[in-house]
């Protein structure tokens, strides 16, 4: 019997690293952004995605793919909005991982701008899993409390932009946005913020347009 | 908690070492763990007990080495090492950091044994 000591340096994402980086070359070549979203359950992304929805209806083409422990719900609100969505139930799994994402890509129109992935709920897993998107949003709400960048520092960390939701409620709530994305800051310098009410349309066109902005950098080889 | 679904990563690793050596048993794995990487020490060892039953590391030691966050100032060439998320540098205080330790999480040695000489 003999006994030997490997070094290996392995490392533990790198399978899901490998399957996200040809993902993003997948999307790329095919002039789609896809835009990962990061939140705590009840933040709002499905109702952000049904605002944009409305938004871009007519000038851009979306999918959308929806990440739940369990149910179709979410999904089943995009297509409402005349949007094709894909609902992936992860059973229990806390996060996406971009093998998944793999799985959907095939069935996916070609001819789309915007591919949204709505993340399971949940602001710590999903920060560690590149989907393979282009842009990532971290999503906090009014509701939650303006100190969580500094405790989860990760989603924030890994994130492009924070969108502040559901600003319509900000009269009743201790909610500070200037603390939020101060301290967001102070994790990320350069993180961009947007304060959005999806509910009354309040800050949705400076999104969109930022998101039309990434769309069109990536499509002018500039991403 | 996405432990489990590293920790069977991490097996898939083992196995591959394993084979690619003609081991039978994998005795020790060394992981190194950044304080940034979203895995959490205690919950990989828990996730380590109970998925290791049945496997070829069975019997493994599991050491995991906890690798702090290094930042690097582009502004001022200062390293620091950080324990807490003031990403900031200790000499200048630029905020410019780049992370350069700290968000791994690698399989760093494999103890293995094989049958024969």
């Amino acid at each position: 019997m003999t006994v030997k000591t490997l070094t290996v340096v392995h490392d533990l994402l790198a399978t899901n690293k490998q399957a996200a980086a040809a993902i993003r070359g997948e999307l790329r070549g095919r002039g789609i952004l896809a835009v990962n979203l990061l939140s705590s359950p009840g933040s709002g992304k499905t109702t952000l995605l049904e605002a944009l929805a409305d938004r871009f209806r007519g000038r851009f083409r979306l999918a959308v793919i929806e990440g739940d422990i369990e149910t179709e719900r979410d999904a089943e609100r995009i297509r409402a909005k005349g949007v094709p969505a894909w609902q992936i139930t992860t059973g229990g799994a806390c996060h996406l991982e971009a093998r998944m994402i793999g799985k959907v890509l095939a069935g996916i129109p070609a001819d789309i701008d915007f591919l949204f992935i709505e993340n399971v709920g949940n602001l710590v897993c999903p920060a560690s899993y590149d989907l393979g998107e282009q842009v990532r949003l971290v999503l906090l709400s009014s509701p939650e409390g303006d100190d969580k960048p500094a405790k989860y520092p990760q989603a924030f960390l890994s994130a492009d932009a924070l969108v502040l939701t559901k600003a319509d409620l900000l009269p009743y709530l201790p909610f500070d946005p200037a603390r939020a994305s101060a301290e967001a800051r102070a994790i990320k310098p350069a993180l961009r913020v947007f304060t959005v009410s999806a509910l009354r349309g309040e800050g949705l066109d400076e999104l969109a347009a930022w998101l039309v902005d990434a769309l069109e950098r990536l499509r002018s080889g500039h991403a | 908690m996405h432990e489990l679904s590293l920790v069977a990563s991490m097996f898939a690793i083992l196995e591959e070492q394993a084979r690619a050596h003609g081991a039978t048993r994998v005795t020790a794995v060394v992981l190194k763990v950044g304080v940034m990487s979203g895995a959490v020490p205690d919950l990989l060892e828990s996730a380590f007990e109970a998925y290791r039953k049945g496997t070829l590391a069975e019997g493994a030691r599991l050491e995991i080495v906890v690798v702090p966050v290094k930042l690097r100032c582009p502004d001022c060439g200062g390293s620091t090492v950080r324990e807490d998320t003031d990403f900031s540098c200790s000499a200048c205080g630029s905020r410019r950091v780049e992370i350069v330790e700290g968000r791994d999480l690698v399989v760093d040695k494999i103890e293995l044994e094989t049958d024969g000489a």
